[in-house]
C-alpha cells in the first residue's frame, strides 16, 4: 500500500547522530517529489539522555508533524518504549537485534511489524568501521528504505551531498548492507510503502528556521551579525559564520549578549546593517542596550528564539512566553517593531523586511521566533528574493547639504530624522542616550523632553500609516469566512494549526485562522475586522497566560471565547489541537 | 584640518572646576589638532559618569552610550567602518566595575581603538562611592568603615591579556598625556590608557598633590617597552612611587586583519542591493 502521509521516527541516545540520519532520510524524501518536515526533540546534554528526529513526507504539502509515526528506528530500548503506542495499526520499528529481544506480543501491540537488524554486529564485522558504531543509524536508514519500497539512490545522493567523499562512500556501503539485509531476510509487504513523485520537489530546498532568517539577513544586506551561542539561535550563528567571506560580512561571537547588542548598536550607528539574536536569557541582558538603540534611533535587528522560562527553563524545547517581554522589554518607553514569523517562509521574508523597518523608522525590531520554528526543518519552493527591495529610508549619503549645522535628531513630521552616519562631509554626528536636544546634545529641559519622547513615538504612527497604505500583512487569514470559529494566534503554533483544519474539514468543522504576524504595533484594525465577524473565538499559544488574549483585551477591548495553551515545552500536535478545538466548538 | 576652536561646542561644561577631566579634554584637543585628523574622520564613545560628559564638550561625531558599553559600541563602529578613528572614554567604573566584562575581551581582540579611562578612583556623578581602584581602606558613602577590598590593577590585567599598547598618564601633566595620545591614536591595534583623574569633590586620598608627589615617568626610567615582563614587573609599582608612560608596545596583526576577505573595505561600503544568494539556495537543494 502506498501511503501519502508518511512519518518516520528515529530516535537514540545524544551523540548518536540522530538528527544527521533524519535530515539524510528528509532529503531523500524531498529529491523524491515529496513535501518533508522534519523535527528534533533533544535535551540539554551531550551524550545519553533520549534524543528523536521526526520526518512527515507527503505528496501534498505539509505544515507540521504528523500525530502518528508509520516507522520508528529504535537505536535504544528506550525508544520503543516511549514511541510504540505512537506507531499507526501494523506500523513497524527497526531495532538492533543485539540489544534487544522484541516480539510484539511483548510490546503489547500484536500488529506492529518488527525488523531486527544485527546493526552493531554489521558495523563491527561487516563494514570493519568498530569505531563508527555512529553508522547503524545509517544501516538502518538503507533498512527503512527497504521497508518502504523506497529509492536507494536518492538516500546516496544525499549523502554524497552531505558528507566528504571518504565519508560518504562509507556510509553509502552501510546503507546498501542494511537495505540488502532487509531485502533478503524480511519479507515485503510492509503496511506502508513511499513512492516517488514527478521531479518537482527536485527544485525545492530543504531548511530550518534559523537558516532561514540567516538567509534573510544576508540577503538583506546585513553585513555584522554578532551573537553569543543560546539554544535556539545558535543555528544562526554558525549559519552567519560559515557564510562570512562569500558575503563580505563580520560575523563574530563575542563575550555576550550585552557585548553583542552594543556592538551591533555601534556598527549600525556607522552605517552597517546589523544584527544579534538570543534567547529570553540572552535578551534579558540585552534590554538595556535595546532600549539604547531606541533611544538613540539605531536601526537594529534582534531576533528572540523563545524557549521555556523562567530563568533557564527546558534550555532545548519550545514556547511562546516571551510575547510580553519583548514587548515592553527595556526601560521607558520608545518605539519598536515585533514581528514573528509562524514558518520558514515567514522567517526569510520577514527579517528582510526587518531592515527594511529598522532602518526606514530608525528603531529597533525583534522577530520573535521559538525552538519550534528555528530547528524544525521543511521542504519550500526556493525563496524570491526580489519579494522584498532593500529600502534604506532616508539617509544621507556622500554629503550633508541640508541649511546649518546637521542635527541628528532633528524634529518632523514623521518622527524620523534625516539619517547621516559618520564620515558624511559636512555632518557631525552626535548620538546619545541621554534625553538630548535635535543636534544630540545632553538636555534636561522639560519642553525638549517633552519634544523628543514624541517625536519619537510618533514613529509608531507613521509606520501604522505605511503599514495601512502599502498594505502590508501585518495579519494573515486562512480558511472562509464562513466558519464556526475563529482560530487566532501567533508564531509557530501557524503549523499544527493549519493541520489541523485540514483533520476538521474532513469531519465537516469548518474552522477559519487569523494570524497576527506583527505584535507591535499591533494591527488593531485588521485583527478587529475580522474578530468582530467571527461566530467564536479561540486563541492558541505555547504558553500558560495566554498573553495574546491579554494583548488583544488591552488593544481591542474584546475578550476572547476559548483559550487553547499548551506550555509543556511541546508543540502542538494536529491531533490533539483539532480534538480540543472541537470539544469548545 | 580642524582647529582648536572648530572642536568647541556651545553647550556649557558642568564638571567641578579643577577637576581632571579637564586636563584630559585639553590634551584630547590638542591630540586631534596635532595629528591632523578631520571632525568628520573621528568619533568619539563616552558611558555614563562624570567622563561621559566629554560627548558634549567636544565637536566630533560622538556616541554617549549606556554605563560600562564604551568598548562594544566602539568595536562595532571600528570594525564596521576602518577609516575612521574610534577612541573610546571610560571612567573606572564604567569600564572596570560595570563594563569590566568587556575589558580584557577588548585588550586580546586588538581592534584598531583607543580606550583612555578616566581613573579617579570614586564614581564621582553618584556623589562618592568606591569603584575597582579605589584604595583598600577608603572611606566613601558606600564604604563607610573603610574599603575592605584590594584594588583591582588594570594595567597588569592589560598586559596579560596580550595588550599591544598599553599606557598610564596623569590629568595633572596634560602635555605628557597629549604625547600619549598622540602615540596611541597612531599606534595600529588596541591602545589603552588608563589616565589618573583626581576627583577634586569626593575623593579626599588620591588628589593632585598625592599623585604629583607619586609619580615618575617609564621613558625617563629608561623603561623598554618591547619587554612585556618587565612592564608587568612595572604594573605592580604601587606606593611611594608610581609609574606612567608607556608600558608596553608591540605591533600585532588586528582583528580585521585577521579578516583577509574584506581587504580592508569598510562594511559600510559594501553593495547590499541586490546580493545573489543562489549559491547557498543551490546547497540546500
Amino acid at each position: 500500500m502506498k501511503v501519502d502521509d508518511f512519518s518516520f521516527l528515529i530516535g537514540g541516545e545524544a551523540g548518536a547522530g540522530i538528527s544527521r540520519s533524519g535530515f539524510l532520510f528528509a532529503k531523500a524524501g524531498m529529491r523524491g517529489g515529496l513535501h518533508v518536515f522534519g523535527t528534533n526533540d533533544y535535551q540539554s546534554l551531550i551524550r545519553g539522555g533520549h534524543n528523536f528526529y521526526v520526518v512527515r513526507m507527503s505528496e501534498k504539502e505539509v505544515y507540521c508533524q504528523a500525530d502518528n509515526i508509520n516507522l520508528l528506528i529504535a537505536l535504544n530500548a528506550e525508544t520503543v518504549t516511549l514511541h510504540k503506542n505512537e506507531l499507526v495499526p501494523k506500523g513497524g520499528i527497526i531495532c538492533d537485534s543485539d540489544d534487544m529481544a522484541l516480539t510484539s506480543d511483548m510490546l503489547g501491540r500484536p500488529d506492529l511489524k518488527l525488523y531486527p537488524l544485527p546493526l552493531r554486529k554489521i558495523v563491527v564485522d561487516e563494514l570493519k568501521e568498530p569505531h563508527s558504531l555512529i553508522m547503524r543509524n545509517t544501516v538502518a536508514l538503507g533498512a527503512a528504505i527497504a521497508i518502504t519500497d523506497y529509492d536507494l539512490g536518492l538516500l546516496e545522493e544525499a549523502m554524497r551531498d552531505t558528507f566528504k567523499a571518504e565519508t560518504a562512500e562509507s556510509n553509502i556501503k552501510a546503507a546498501h548492507v542494511g537495505y540488502d539485509f532487509v531485502k533478503q531476510k524480511f519479507d515485503g509487504n510492509f503496511d506502508y510503502q513511499l513512492k516517488k513523485t514527478e521531479a518537482t520537489g527536485k527544485n525545492r530546498i530543504f531548511l530550518s528556521g534559523n537558516e532561514a532568517v540567516g538567509l534573510g539577513a544576508v540577503k538583506a544586506g546585513c553585513k555584522f551579525y554578532v551573537g553569543y551561542p543560546m539554544t535556539p539561535t545558535t543555528g544562526i550563528l554558525h549559519f552567519m559564520t560559515s557564510n562570512e567571506r562569500d558575503f563580505n560580512m563580520i560575523a563574530m561571537q563575542p563575550e555576550g549578549e550585552i557585548a553583542a547588542i552594543n556592538m551591533v548598536a555601534g556598527a549600525a550607528f556607522a552605517g552597517v546593517r546589523a544584527m544579534t539574536a538570543t534567547s529570553g536569557g540572552g535578551f534579558c541582558l540585552m534590554s538595556e542596550g535595546l532600549g539604547m538603540a531606541g533611544m538613540t534611533e539605531t536601526p537594529i535587528v534582534v531576533m528572540v528564539g523563545q524557549r521555556p522560562g523562567p530563568s533557564t527553563g527546558l534550555p532545548t524545547y519550545s514556547a511562546q512566553g516571551d510575547l510580553r517581554f519583548v514587548v515592553h522589554a527595556s526601560q521607558g518607553e520608545f518605539p519598536r517593531v515585533v514581528v514573528a514569523p509562524g514558518d520558514v517562509e515567514e522567517c526569510f521574508y520577514e527579517t528582510m523586511r526587518a531592515f527594511n523597518w529598522a532602518e526606514k523608522y530608525q528603531l529597533p525590531v525583534i522577530i520573535l521566533t521559538d525552538k519550534y520554528v528555528l530547528e524544525s526543518e521543511v521542504s519550500v519552493e526556493p525563496f524570491d528574493g526580489n519579494r522584498v527591495k532593500v529600502e534604506r529610508g532616508s539617509i544621507v549619503s556622500e554629503r550633508y547639504e541640508g541649511g546649518g549645522e546637521y542635527r541628528r535628531y532633528e524634529v518632523t513630521e514623521t518622527g524620523v530624522s534625516p539619517r547621516a552616519v559618520p564620515l558624511t562631509k559636512g555632518a557631525i554626528v552626535h548620538a546619545n542616550s541621554d534625553e538630548h536636544t535635535e543636534d544630540g546634545h545632553t538636555s534636561e529641559d522639560p519642553i525638549v523632553t517633552l519634544t523628543m519622547m514624541d517625536k519619537r513615538m510618533r514613529k509608531l504612527d507613521t509606520i501604522n500609516k505605511e503599514f495601512e497604505e502599502r498594505n502590508v500583512e501585518t495579519t494573515k487569514f486562512y480558511g472562509s469566512e464562513d466558519a464556526q470559529a475563529t482560530v487566532v494566534s501567533w508564531g509557530s503554533t501557524k503549523g499544527p494549526i493549519r493541520e489541523a483544519m485540514k483533520l476538521l474539514a474532513a469531519e465537516g468543522t469548518v474552522v477559519n485562522y487569523l494570524q497576527i504576524l506583527y505584535l507591535h504595533p499591533f494591527p488593531k484594525a485588521r485583527v478587529e475586522q475580522v474578530l468582530s465577524r467571527a461566530k467564536k473565538t479561540i486563541v492558541v499559544e505555547n504558553n500558560k497566560t495566554s498573553q495574546l488574549s491579554g494583548l488583544i483585551r488591552e488593544r481591542l477591548l474584546r475578550k476572547v471565547d476559548h483559550k487553547i495553551l499548551k506550555y509543556d515545552g511541546r508543540s502542538l500536535n494536529p491531533g490533539d489541537l483539532a480534538t480540543r478545538i472541537k470539544e469548545v466548538l | 584640518m580642524v582647529t582648536l576652536a572648530d572642536l568647541n561646542t556651545p553647550h556649557k561644561n558642568t564638571w567641578c572646576p579643577g577637576c581632571g577631566n579637564f586636563g584630559i579634554l585639553s590634551a584630547v584637543k590638542s591630540v586631534f589638532v596635532e595629528l591632523g585628523l578631520e571632525r568628520e574622520q573621528v568619533v568619539l564613545v563616552s558611558g555614563i559618569g562624570c567622563h561621559g560628559k566629554i560627548s558634549d564638550y567636544v565637536n566630533v561625531n560622538t556616541f554617549h552610550g549606556i554605563h560600562g558599553r564604551v568598548l562594544p559600541v566602539a568595536t562595532g563602529i571600528k570594525l564596521a567602518n576602518p577609516d575612521l578613528t574610534v577612541i573610546g572614554f571610560s571612567g573606572d567604573a564604567d569600564c572596570y566595575d560595570e563594563g569590566w566584562d568587556h575589558f580584557c575581551h577588548a585588550v586580546r581582540r586588538n581592534v584598531d581603538a583607543t580606550l583612555i579611562v578616566h581613573n579617579n578612583m570614586i564614581l564621582g556623578l553618584t556623589t562618592g562611592q568606591t569603584t575597582a581602584t579605589s584604595q583598600a581602606g577608603f572611606r566613601s558613602k558606600s564604604t563607610p568603615f573603610g574599603s575592605v577590598v584590594p584594588p583591582l590593577n588594570p594595567i597588569a590585567h592589560a598586559l596579560i591579556s596580550n595588550g599591544t599598547f598599553v599606557a598610564r598618564g596623569f590629568a595633572g601633566d596634560p602635555k605628557h598625556l597629549t604625547g600619549l595620545i598622540v602615540e596611541a591614536v597612531k599606534h595600529r591595534g588596541f591602545n589603552y590608557i588608563d589616565v589618573f583623574q583626581p576627583c577634586v569633590t569626593f575623593n579626599y586620598l588620591n588628589t593632585y598633590e598625592w599623585f604629583r608627589s607619586r609619580v615618575y615617568k617609564l621613558e625617563e626610567a629608561g623603561h623598554d617597552v618591547t619587554d612585556r615582563q618587565k612592564a608587568l614587573e612595572k604594573s605592580f609599582e604601587w606606593g611611594d612611587r608610581i609609574p606612567i608612560g608607556i608600558f608596553y608596545k608591540e605591533d600585532k596583526p588586528t582583528y580585521r586583519d585577521n579578516l583577509p576577505h574584506l581587504k580592508g573595505v569598510p562594511l559600510t561600503k559594501m553593495p547590499i542591493q541586490d546580493i545573489d544568494i543562489s549559491g547557498v539556495v543551490e546547497s540546500m537543494k
